[in-house]
């Protein structure tokens, strides 16, 4: 059986709450970029062109979470005009880490940051996209891997599953031979309890992980919790590794409440 | 087979002399703070005057008082990282006028020398030799490569806190399965390597090797080594009662009791020199080739127990019942072994400090107070 692509998918590329950097890493495939778009028909991606067509969409690719009223009106007209969404990144998949002003009073922060904090119209939450819209891949991390970004485009233009593990950090160390900093040298790590997705970057560099990619599938924080105890490492710190960039992730979220 | 003593000036021509005869040596050099497998080109490369002390998940790499080349236990990194890579790929498929091309992934002609390989490895390779160069199911990457390969075995002068090759019966000696062999004596002022060789390629490379011959005194000093590093075990695995002990007791409540401290983070079983699970990842990409590739798993992995839809082993307690079933009873009925050589690595790598031998006897020790009353 043979097929031939008769259309190439058009693609948007949205932005909310966040920094830029997940989008970026589009741009950032330079070797890889010139296929992407043979593949796909970018049809509206302000970050990168100026040109822009209206929906539908084949694929919305949204990156930032929701903290204003107008954003959690916009992502419904998106979603309405997408086949497929994607978000991407710790903002889009988990809240992002101003997702902290979930824990804070949003209106005292708006008094001492703004001069005129009554023309500042945020909520007081700051939530993943998929709080509010039906998602139908979350490509986690902060920032997102231009790898398994390609992977994910890659497997929507072909209709198969992404490689995209939802496995520990542990397993990149071990895949890239990487000496355990927790066990060698009592350095607190929070690998064991999150995603891959990185190629255990700061292990390979002799540090802990910082959890940008989230939990993973069945993290035993509670386990880690003990680990980090019998390396002097206490509670306090302990959640504030837990609230960074996937602090409102649901495991995450539970376990810093808990050992707050 | 022949021996030969060889001193400290002439060993040191051993490697140079293996990346002559083509060899590409893996051997022991310190790398982040831990003795690790890596190419080495010298004996510099070795970790000379380093040793390391090991006890759930703990390890230190700490100084002797003296130079030995192998007086260190184990590290994390394995030989099966060069025999089984964390990354194979298996085949190409792309497009043609015919239709789809299907191109398996040709054998890659490396050919290594193992330096070092303690007698718990060559026991490991022996089993992943089941697993992998089992006839009707042969790998053929993994059986070119050990056919192709060299070992030089290391009878251990130093066991780990974590090792129990003696209880296995897989070790301090090197028995059998090596090209050559070295016991390295170290005390006062003799440095001496004690070089035996196994096949005719050992014995070959043994000639090249200046030294002197060997003496009854030697073989002795040899057997004392072995003896002494043996007794100096302190952890043991009941191996011929794990088989019983673990498939009657797959209800038992040690399961809940390990699930609770386990992480499934994976590093036990990615340390074991042993364990060969693998995923497929299929890789397209957009200019329309495809690729497939294996990659190391784990059996920790609740994805990698996916079967149609579902996860057939959903919690920490039914992946790690698994595990410790299946390498220290179903590897019997598999394989006709047990799936343990008694390295300790992964009671050392472990993050939650969890000890397979500790839960075998408290698993051991339960049965029998149930039993008793
Ligand atoms: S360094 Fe961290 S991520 Fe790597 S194996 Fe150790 S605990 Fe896991
Ligand atoms: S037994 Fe230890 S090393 Fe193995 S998965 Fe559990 S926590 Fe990780
Ligand atoms: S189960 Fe543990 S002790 Fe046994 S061979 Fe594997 S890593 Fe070594």
């Amino acid at each position: 059986m043979t097929t031939t692509v008769t259309r190439r998918p058009t693609v948007a590329v949205w932005k909310f709450a966040s920094c830029d950097g997940c989008q970026l890493t589009i741009l950032d495939c330079e070797d890889e970029f010139l296929s992407i778009v043979g593949a796909i028909d970018i049809a509206y991606f302000p970050e990168a062109t100026r040109a822009e067509r209206g929906g539908p969409y084949d694929l919305s690719i949204v990156e930032g979470s929701i903290t204003t009223v107008h954003d959690a009106e916009r992502i419904h007209d998106i979603r309405a005009k997408s086949k497929a969404l994607i978000t991407i990144g710790a903002c889009a998949t988990a809240g992002g880490i101003q997702a902290l002003k979930n824990w804070a009073d949003v209106d005292e922060f708006a008094k001492i940051v703004y001069a005129h904090p009554e023309y500042i119209r945020s909520l007081s939450t700051s939530t993943p996209i998929s709080d509010h819209v039906t998602v139908d891949f979350e490509l986690r991390g902060c920032p997102i891997s231009k790898h398994q970004l390609i992977d994910v485009i890659d497997a929507f233009v072909h209709g198969r599953k992404p490689n995209t593990p939802t496995h520990t950090v542990c397993v990149e160390c071990k895949l890239r031979g990487t000496t355990c900093v927790m066990v060698a040298h009592d350095t607190p790590c929070m690998g064991p309890i999150t995603q891959a997705g990185c190629g255990a970057l700061c292990p390979a560099f002799n540090r802990g992980c910082y959890g940008c990619f989230g939990p993973s599938e069945s993290p035993n924080i509670e386990a880690l919790r003990e680990a980090w105890h019998e390396i002097g490492v206490d509670d306090p710190h302990l959640v504030q590794a837990l609230r960074t960039f996937n602090a409102y992730a649901p495991e995450f979220k539970e376990a810093s409440e808990t050992y707050a | 087979m022949a021996s030969k003593v060889v001193g400290v000036r002439e060993f040191d021509s051993l490697i140079p002399l293996l990346r002559d005869r083509g060899y590409d040596v893996i051997g022991p050099t310190v790398d982040e703070g831990t003795i690790v497998l890596d190419h080495v080109a010298t004996s510099a490369d070795l970790p000379i005057g380093w040793t390391d002390h090991h006890d759930k998940g703990t390890y230190s790499l700490d100084k002797r008082a003296d130079e030995a080349y192998f007086g260190y236990a184990v590290g994390p990194r394995t030989f099966k990282r060069w025999l089984y890579p964390p990354r194979q790929t298996i085949l190409t498929i792309e497009h043609a006028e015919t239709g789809l091309v299907f191109k398996p992934e040709p054998t890659a002609d490396e050919r290594y020398a193992f330096v070092g390989v303690r007698a718990c490895e060559i026991a490991a390779m022996e089993i992943q030799d089941r697993v992998f160069a089992h006839d009707a199911f042969a790998d053929p990457h993994y059986v070119e490569r050990r056919a192709r390969s060299l070992i030089v075995g290391v009878n251990c002068a130093v066991a780990g806190e974590t090792c129990f090759c003696d209880s296995m019966g897989t070790g301090p000696e090197c028995t059998a399965g090596y090209d050559l062999v070295i016991t390295e004596v170290v005390s006062g002022e003799r440095h001496e390597f004690i070089v035996e060789s196994g096949t005719d390629e050992g014995e070959t490379i043994l000639t090249e090797l200046d030294g002197r011959p060997t003496t009854p005194a030697d073989r002795k000093e040899v057997r004392t080594i072995i003896e002494d590093t043996a007794a100096s075990m302190t952890r043991t695995m009941p191996k011929d009662e794990t088989y019983s002990l673990l498939t009657e007791n797959l209800e038992h409540p040690i399961w809940d009791s390990i699930a609770e401290r386990c992480l499934n983070c994976t590093n036990c079983t990615l340390v074991c020199p042993t364990c060969f699970c693998s995923t497929m990842e299929d890789m397209t990409d957009l200019d329309g080739r495809a690729v497939r590739k294996r990659r190391w798993d784990s059996c920790f992995n609740r994805e990698f127990t996916f079967l149609h839809g579902h996860a057939v082993r959903f919690t920490t307690k039914s992946r790690y019942r698994q595990w410790m079933t299946h390498k220290l009873a179903y590897w019997y009925d598999q394989f006709g072994t047990s799936g343990c050589v008694g390295c300790g690595r992964c009671i050392t790598w472990c993050p939650a400090k969890i000890d397979i031998t500790e839960e075998i006897a408290h698993l051991a020790e339960q049965t029998r107070e149930e039993v008793a009353t």
